[in-house]
């Protein structure tokens, strides 16, 4: 079932760009312009992959390994900015720095809103990584630089590729930053493609270049992941690390971390003070309230579903590893990469011709989501299965469990943080999810999303303002729970 | 152990228990919202182009007068089109209003509009009707204008044409993606020639035009002294007055160019019935109620747009719609669409 519906978008993408036949596909292709769009698009993927993974790393190094003070606070504050809608960040710094518009503004953008995807699993890694190799690192007469960059990085390396991909995919798909900062990628002519033109090949034809760059991209991550084991049987000893001492290099860290803090969260919320202050415009506290019951409907089923697909395939692709879990994989890879209006027009060719029924009902939608999301919850659920050592379902099994009741009673309860882990972030992307929720929620359904789209395409900024600010805070509260420290036994 | 559940525990109950409540408003939303629309004939289903917050209360007054429910999905015109191309014969969509008269051309040439009664078409001026077919019918005008900040610019431009002059080098926003600028770039190719057209695209580009994604978004950069002109429609700066305090505080001025300049274009918006409604009343009495006299009233003092059937006076504060002139041509001549995208592209304005 995962795979015909990862399939569903990549079918109809190569369906609507052959339609014209070939001739129309290659006239697409061959454009100088295809060209230096493609080098565009991956040009910003790189540069804010690489800045998101030293901005990452590095804040989840000293929250969790050195005696930075607040690093209890910092942990917290530091994941928030993944809460902040890319229009709403990409519309506040516009506002308030119009010069960067171009690619320097998108960059500041995408990077101030996706370095906690690095940032998340690293400091997870690091919490679970045992001190004690780097002790020994440091007995044997390495300074702390050199641990840091031998024993550390390494330690962190699946998670901060794993975190690196996510970046990279984000940024392939994004629309809100590049347009407002008026940078052309791929995404952004695809969009146009749609909203100007009634030939839907060309928009078609470049969906299919954005998934090839995908699935590359996906290809050298699993590169990186290949031959690593994650699981841990014991012995190695899961406690807090001799903090290393920052000294001199306090206050330069410290400062640091609240630029990336006032950048990611600063200009925001201070363009959403401001747009109140300014206009006159009122949004309806109730109709706020309503449109932020029906983003925590559409993002919670959204989060349950997505998981509940992701299980067999991140089971599958932890466990026995095999062409069926890995094309699903790379599949639902390719369907986060896409703009989110390729996706809904293909679950809108489906959706009216399957199940009529349903289409412009919840269900249509929450499937629609699934779709846009999987990845996400495969590559968490398949992280955390990866970590329970198999030889423990095998003990239990010799202790006289059925195979299923070994699974249930140790992989699955021992995967279960970072399972919960994927379905929070599942939930806060669903939050901020406009293109398929316009087009296939249920009639009359609002979400925050949708009514803040209303209210700036109306120009009404200060009735925008309460919608925007309820996406973040709503969002902040699943993001808040994933940099919560897992307390030890 | 035990903690470690509990916080995962914590992570997957959160939503949950914020989705109890929300589980209730969407059940009653649904209710409201759901049933089949043609089974009672009481209810249509509108697919709407236009701002959901500045239509509303005019489907609110008709459900009022006629008894008939809407069911509104609001969407992007051009989006909703692609929406309503992918969905084909099985849409449940009984009307398309659309923001531009392309969106609803590119449908009816897809023979997915039902045909309209000659004489509803016929209560609006002849320049916003279809030429070929009656499968359409406009409802509201949009001029063009020329945006300005006067802080930045010494000497206002007249024409479109003076754009290209070197005392406006880098400060002109206009946005090649938007379906009412690439109507007017039609408009320019019809009515003044293909290659002047392209001319003034390369020249505009050497100019170092500012491309923007959207008509706000231009209209907050000149209004904020980011940049001294834009080319926009006439209602985004009106609808503002409001919101920033009137016309001294808004920090823009208005330019409706002269004569044939294709600058001056005025469009339309755009209703029609989808070829499976056809036959339904209920659908054609919306459309009847958009261009009646309460209809029309209320989209020339609430939106700022020009009423097109005769006796309803034009919006306050600008020219009145007689004295707009725009190139000369017939809206239906700016179905084109294709070969200005094939010319934008060409000047390396869109792909």
């Amino acid at each position: 079932m995962a795979a015909t519906l990862v399939l569903l978008p990549l079918t109809h993408l190569v369906l609507r760009a052959t339609e014209g036949g070939w001739d129309a596909v290659e006239v697409t292709l061959w454009r100088p312009r295809t060209l230096d769009l493609v080098g565009r698009t991956i040009g910003l993927a790189l540069v804010v992959t690489v800045a998101c993974l030293v901005i990452g790393v590095t804040a989840a190094w000293l929250v969790v390994r050195t005696d930075l003070p607040g690093r209890r606070l910092w942990q917290v504050v530091l994941g928030l900015p993944l809460a902040v809608p890319s229009y709403v960040a990409a519309f506040a710094w516009l506002g308030w720095r119009p010069e960067l518009a171009g690619r320097t503004g998108a960059t500041v953008v995408l990077v101030s809103i996706s370095y906690p995807y690095v940032y998340l699993p690293v400091l997870a890694a690091l919490r679970r990584a045992d001190p004690t190799v780097e002790e020994v690192a440091r007995s044997l007469g390495r300074g702390p630089v050199a641990v840091f960059l031998t024993v550390t990085l390494r330690q962190v390396r699946v998670a901060a590729a794993g975190g690196s991909l996510l970046v990279g995919l984000y940024v392939l798909s994004d629309f809100g930053a590049v347009s407002i900062m008026r940078y052309e990628v791929l995404t952004t002519v695809i969009y146009r493609s749609y909203r100007a033109s009634f030939d839907r090949t060309p928009a078609a034809v470049l969906g299919c270049v954005l998934v090839v760059i995908t699935l590359l991209v996906v290809g050298a991550e699993s590169r990186v992941r290949r031959g690593e084991r994650q699981d841990r049987v014991g012995g190695g000893a899961e406690r807090p690390a001799a903090p290393v001492r920052l000294g001199r290099w306090t206050a330069p860290a410290l400062a640091g971390l609240v630029a990336v803090i006032a950048a990611a969260l600063g200009v925001p919320a201070q363009r959403i003070v401001y747009w109140v202050q300014r206009g006159t415009s009122q949004s309806d506290h109730a109709d706020v309230w309503d449109a932020a019951g029906s983003s925590l409907t559409a993002a919670s089923v959204g989060a349950l579903a997505t998981v509940l697909v992701a299980l067999p395939v991140g089971i599958l692709s932890a466990r026995y590893a095999g062409r069926l879990s890995r094309g699903v994989t790379a599949a639902a890879y390719a369907g986060h990469s896409l703009p989110g209006i390729v996706v809904a027009l293909s679950m809108v060719f489906f959706g009216i011709r399957v199940l009529p029924s349903l289409y412009q009902r919840l269900p249509v939608l929450i499937l629609a989501y699934v779709v846009l999301f999987l990845s996400l919850a495969i590559g968490a659920v398949h992280a955390s299965i990866a970590q329970v050592p198999p030889a423990l379902d095998d003990v239990a099994r010799t202790l006289g469990r059925t195979q299923l009741q070994a699974w249930r009673e140790i992989t699955l309860r021992l995967a279960t943080p970072g399972i919960g882990a994927g379905a929070a972030l599942v939930f806060l992307v669903v939050m901020k999810e406009l293109p398929a929720t316009l087009l296939l929620r249920p009639t009359g359904m609002e979400t925050l999303a949708v009514g803040m789209w209303r209210q700036t395409s109306s120009a009404q900024y200060a009735a925008a303002a309460p919608y925007a600010a309820a996406i973040v805070v709503l969002s902040s509260i699943p993001t808040a729970i994933l940099t919560l420290p897992g307390r030890r036994r | 152990m035990p903690t470690r559940r509990r916080r995962a525990a914590l992570a997957l109950l959160i939503p949950l228990a914020l989705l109890a409540p929300a589980c209730g408003d969407d059940s009653g939303s649904d209710e409201a919202g759901g049933g089949d629309p043609d089974a009672s004939g009481e209810s249509i289903v509108v697919y709407s182009g236009r701002d959901l917050e500045l239509v509303e209360p005019l489907f609110e007054d008709f459900t009022e007068a006629s008894g008939i429910e809407i069911e509104v999905r609001d969407g992007d015109s051009a989006e909703l089109a692609a929406q309503l191309l992918e969905e084909g014969d099985g849409t449940e969509a009984d009307v398309f209003f659309s923001q531009e008269v392309g969106a609803i051309g590119a449908l009816s040439k897809a023979g997915l509009m039902g045909s309209l009664p000659d004489e509803v078409v016929q209560r609006v001026d002849e320049r916003f009707q279809p030429k070929e077919s009656t499968d359409w019918v406009g409802i509201t005008g949009r001029s063009r204008v020329i945006v300005m900040n006067p802080d930045l610019v010494d000497e206002a431009p007249t024409s479109v044409l003076d754009l290209t002059d070197e005392q406006y080098r880098g400060q002109v926003a206009w946005v090649p993606g938007n379906a009412s600028f690439q109507a007017f770039i039609t408009a320019f190719r019809v009515s003044v020639g293909e290659e002047e057209a392209a001319q003034w695209l390369e020249d505009m580009k050497a100019n170092d035009a500012q491309i923007y994604e959207g008509n706000t978004e231009v209209l907050e950069a000149v209004n904020n002294g980011d940049i001294g002109l834009g080319l926009i429609n006439h209602y985004y700066w009106a609808r503002t007055l409001p919101e920033v305090g009137g016309p001294e505080e808004i920090g823009s001025d208005l330019i409706f160019p002269e004569g044939d300049d294709p600058g001056a274009l005025v469009n339309a918006t755009a209703a029609g019935v989808l070829a499976g409604a056809e036959d339904d009343p209920a659908a054609l009495e919306f459309i009847e109620y958009l261009l009646s006299e309460e209809g029309q009233t209320y989209f020339a003092t609430e939106t700022y747009e020009y009423p097109l059937i005769e006796g309803v006076d034009d919006p306050a504060d600008i020219p009145a719609l007689e004295e707009l002139e725009g190139p000369d041509l017939d809206l239906t001549d700016l179905d084109s669409l294709e070969e200005t995208q094939a010319l934008l592209t060409e000047a390396g304005l869109l792909s």
